[in-house]
């Protein structure tokens, strides 16, 4: 058990919010295919108000900090927030394009602390990068400053999402993330839109891509253990928590609405109206996604993946209900192990529907309506 | 045996969680957890406070444990700590902490 783990155990304990992932704007120079986000400015907060709530995390006992975006770099202000937030102590992590990197801002991260930069790509090849990005001359500006990260000493990390429009570059992208010196990582989750369009969920790849991917010991370690067939459950997995969403950690939006997750669009509360621990201990929304238990999911409690699935409540909530399947995981889970979820059987289907996406777009107009 | 002076790096993370600081090298990403003990150390890493100082003021009354035993111990403790370069220990005072914790790494 990693200390790290320990501590998070200790947080979950003690109700700290170890973790928060806050998003500075949604305004970015990409226009990503597969982006959740609304791009507009509808009123982010102000450098004050930022650094009014990372104060607050602090007090709170936040320790990891991701800032995030849109592009984190649009905000004139970045730097400063980023020496503000390492000033107070924060182990800090940014999620950017890089687009904006040049050697100076590569020099500034390095000199404020920053553990770590992750950097969006999703090939090696320039033409089908920035098609995704619709942003000409996007891969050669975000390779150049992945080099002058590096060159800083920096820890880099590219984060590929794997989609139609890029379904037979992922080895490439890997290979050029070993010819950079940075990390890796791929993921085949594609989101709904935060405002419910589930339109862009047409770009996942199609699921039977996913065995090759999920076999490939370069992603996923030991494939062995990693696609096993599931055991069954014991109580302590019944009793377990789904993730660490509302648990440990939370995402902090740029007009300062509080959600359980970045991924899990519950509303649960604003900064601009409370202070951040009055609705960390007092948000009736985070007190009810504390209160599921995996014994409490609907189809899945009784599901033979309930305690290796990477069920994800947010994109359950998206689907019409936290407590509920995450389509897209039993997916995962299937084209892991080989073996049909609850959710599946109890749809009649030995493995998952060719078209689940349209599924989801007829599920969405509720859920439109309850956001 | 000289005095040392101690003094937290500028390139770390660090928080208080239950009792125990959480302490990670930005550097390198070395994670660390400090107990009790510790912790009344490094809180009190100020550069200018002799390290016999902050044994005999925050440790010995707190914990209650012989001066030279946990003079023993911090200075281990320390020397562990500065190998990893989340600790600068120094035979004379480390000024200006405040300026470097702000900013270089």
């Amino acid at each position: 058990m990693s200390l790290m783990y320990e501590m998070n155990e200790k947080a979950f304990e003690h109700g700290v919010p170890l973790s928060v992932h806050l998003d500075v704007t949604y305004r970015c120079n990409e226009r990503c295919v597969h982006c959740y986000l609304d791009h507009d400015d509808h009123g982010e907060m102000t450098t004050g108000e930022i650094k009014g709530i990372l104060d607050q995390l602090a007090e709170a006992g936040t320790f990891l900090l991701t800032f995030s975006g849109g592009e984190v770099f649009l905000r004139r202000d970045f730097l400063e927030l980023v020496a503000y937030a390492r000033k107070l102590l924060f182990n800090v992590k940014v999620k950017t394009n890089a687009v904006m990197i040049r050697e100076h801002e590569a020099q500034e991260l390095r000199r404020l602390g920053v553990e770590q930069i992750q950097i969006s790509v999703y090939s090696h090849r320039a033409e089908v990068h920035d098609a995704i990005t619709k942003l000409p001359g996007s891969w050669a500006r975000t390779t150049r400053a992945i080099r002058f990260l590096k060159e800083q000493g920096l820890k880099v990390t590219i984060a590929n999402v794997l989609m139609n429009g890029n379904l037979d570059d992922h080895k490439g992208a890997q290979a050029l993330a070993h010819d950079l010196g940075v990390t890796y990582t791929l993921d085949p989750t594609v989101s709904p839109k935060m405002d419910g369009d589930h339109s862009i969920l047409n770009l996942r790849v199609p699921g039977s891509v996913l065995p090759t991917v999920f076999h490939d010991a370069s992603l996923v370690g030991n494939v062995d253990e990693y696609c096993a067939a599931p055991s069954t459950p014991g109580e302590d997995i019944l009793n377990g928590i789904p993730c660490s969403a509302g648990h440990t950690s939370c995402y902090i939006t740029p007009y300062a609405d509080v959600f359980p997750c970045v991924q899990f669009p519950l509303p649960s509360g604003n900064l601009r109206q409370q202070k951040f621990m009055d609705i960390w201990r007092n948000s009736s929304q985070l007190a009810d996604v504390r209160s599921i238990r995996a014994r409490d999911l609907t189809t899945c409690s009784g599901c033979g993946h309930v305690g290796t699935c990477s069920r994800c409540p947010g994109l359950a909530f998206m689907e019409g209900d936290m407590r509920g399947p995450s389509t897209a995981d039993c997916e995962k889970s299937f084209y892991r192990t080989g073996l049909p979820s609850e959710n599946m059987r109890r749809q009649g289907l030995t493995m998952p529907a060719p078209s689940p996406m349209l599924q989801l777009v007829q599920i969405a107009p509720a859920l439109v309506q309850g956001l | 045996m000289n005095n040392l002076y101690i003094a937290r790096s500028s390139a770390i993370a660090s928080r208080v969680l239950a009792g125990e600081t959480m302490v990670m090298s930005v550097t390198d990403s070395t994670f660390f957890t400090l107990n009790e003990v510790a912790t009344a150390i490094w809180q009190a890493a100020d550069g200018v406070t002799p390290l016999t100082d902050i044994v005999t003021r925050s440790v010995c009354p707190e914990f209650e444990i012989t001066p030279q035993e946990a003079l023993t111990d911090a200075e281990e403790f320390v020397r562990e700590l500065a190998t990893h370069g989340i600790l600068q220990v120094s035979e004379q005072p480390i000024p200006n902490q405040d300026a470097a914790i702000a900013g270089a790494a």
